[in-house]
């Protein structure tokens, strides 16, 4: 089973008939435990609504007397909580049940804001994982999650158009805070990389891929090689937030660096050319004609 | 109404007093709500009950960034509805702003 396959189980903290309520205390220990070790749990009150039963196994948790009502053909397992700790009992029918056993990833990968994503597929010529595809409709799509390299947003600075968040980095526009125009201007400066890669972006990208796992594995042996290469990409790793072992196949910081003053270069003249345009408009503006 | 709260167990970017109060205050309101773990790993994991949260009328969702969530959703191939869902977002919010909105 991969990181991102199989259900979970839904836990329901019951407090209805058959059953005594719950001190306060005893209940959000219960279900802070709970969702601190990965289970999802639902507390119903009767007359409200939550949400409604599928097919994944349910472990019904409370002081009960008896067995309050299952839904027809679920898998329903009871266990009260006189009999002890609501976390054994909760791993224990998760074993029983062949659910979901997940306790040490950070669910890590991006996420593509479509009302920003123009499909220019750069992120998929960028990552050399394989988390990124193309469905049906041609529409650059994430389809490999746990492919993503934890806490490596490089894909995200690649983005011209700011649309690729990771929830869960620490700060924005990445985050999925909102998109401010300075952040825009930033990514307009970003490394392009079709013209890193050269002409056939795919060709280039495939023999990249090879050579790089290649060199990896072999200068891992090399400690000294491997020293130099992390000594000219720590600045990189500064700047952007990647982890060593994606940077070991990503272009060299030099060649990033030169690609970059060249954007910015671009980029001052695109400025300063729509400056003078602003600054002719001012004048029309200034006469009154 | 539907209430949903986010635990954002894998990662330490939620403030913990904040998710810790929001919870606190929400299991001793009597109030009925579906608690996860972890959003972004449901939506990891195209999690079919991620359809159940994103369907049938209004839902108020206590987990981070709006454009975060709304995104997340939509990778699990279950988009939320432009109208009817309330995103409250803990990473900037305080305890007090999100549990008074949750339970109003
Ligand atoms: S690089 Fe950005 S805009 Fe281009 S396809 Fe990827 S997500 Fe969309
Ligand atoms: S949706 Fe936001 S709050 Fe929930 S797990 Fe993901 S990053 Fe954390």
């Amino acid at each position: 089973m991969t990181r991102t396959e199989g259900k979970n189980l839904r836990v329901v903290l019951y407090e209805g008939p058959g059953s005594t309520r719950l001190e306060d205390d005893e209940r959000f220990q219960t279900l802070s435990t709970l969702l601190d070790n990965g289970f999802e749990v639902t507390r119903p009150v009767a007359g409200q609504e939550v949400a409604p039963a599928d097919d994944a196994p349910v472990l019904v948790l409370g002081l009960l007397d008896k067995h309050p009502p299952a839904t027809p053909g679920q898998e329903v397992h009871f266990r009260s909580l006189s009999d002890g700790d609501p976390l054994g009992a909760a791993r224990e029918v998760r074993e029983t049940t062949g659910a979901r056993k997940l306790e040490a990833w950070k669910p890590w990968f991006p996420v593509i804001d479509f009302d920003r994503c123009t499909n220019c597929m750069q992120c998929l010529t960028f990552c050399l994982f394989d988390v990124y595809g193309v469905d049906k409709q041609q529409q650059i799509t994430v389809q490999n999650e746990d492919n993503c390299k934890t806490d490596c947003p490089a894909c995200s600075r690649v983005c011209p158009e700011v649309a690729i968040l990771f929830p869960k980095y620490g700060k924005g526009p990445i985050n999925g805070d909102i998109v401010k125009e300075e952040d825009i201007q930033r990514e307009a400066m970003k490394v392009d990389i079709s013209t890193l890669l050269g002409g056939d972006l795919y060709g280039a990208l495939r023999t990249r891929q090879r050579d790089a796992r290649k060199r990896f594995s072999t200068e891992r042996d090399e400690s000294k090689a491997l020293l130099e290469r992390k000594r000219c990409l720590s600045k990189l790793k500064k700047d952007l937030d990647i982890p060593d072992e994606v940077l070991m196949t990503l272009p060299t910081a030099e060649d990033i660096e030169e690609r970059t003053a060249r954007a910015r270069a671009k980029l001052e003249k695109r400025q300063a050319k729509s400056q003078t345009v602003r600054d002719k408009q001012a004048t029309t503006t200034d006469w009154g004609i | 109404m539907k209430i949903l709260y986010c635990n954002c167990t894998y990662a330490k970017v939620v403030p913990l007093e904040v998710k810790k109060d929001v919870l606190r205050r929400l299991s001793d309101s009597g109030q009925a709500f579906d608690a996860v773990a972890d959003l972004c790993d449901m939506s990891a994991r195209k999690d079919p009950a991620l359809n159940k949260i994103a369907s049938g009328g209004c839902t108020k969702i206590a987990a981070c960034y709006p454009r975060a969530v709304k995104w997340l959703f939509h990778a699990a191939g279950t988009p939320v509805p432009d109208e009817g869902i309330k995103v409250l977002n803990m990473r900037e919010d305080s305890a007090d702003n999100i549990v008074r909105e949750l339970l109003t």
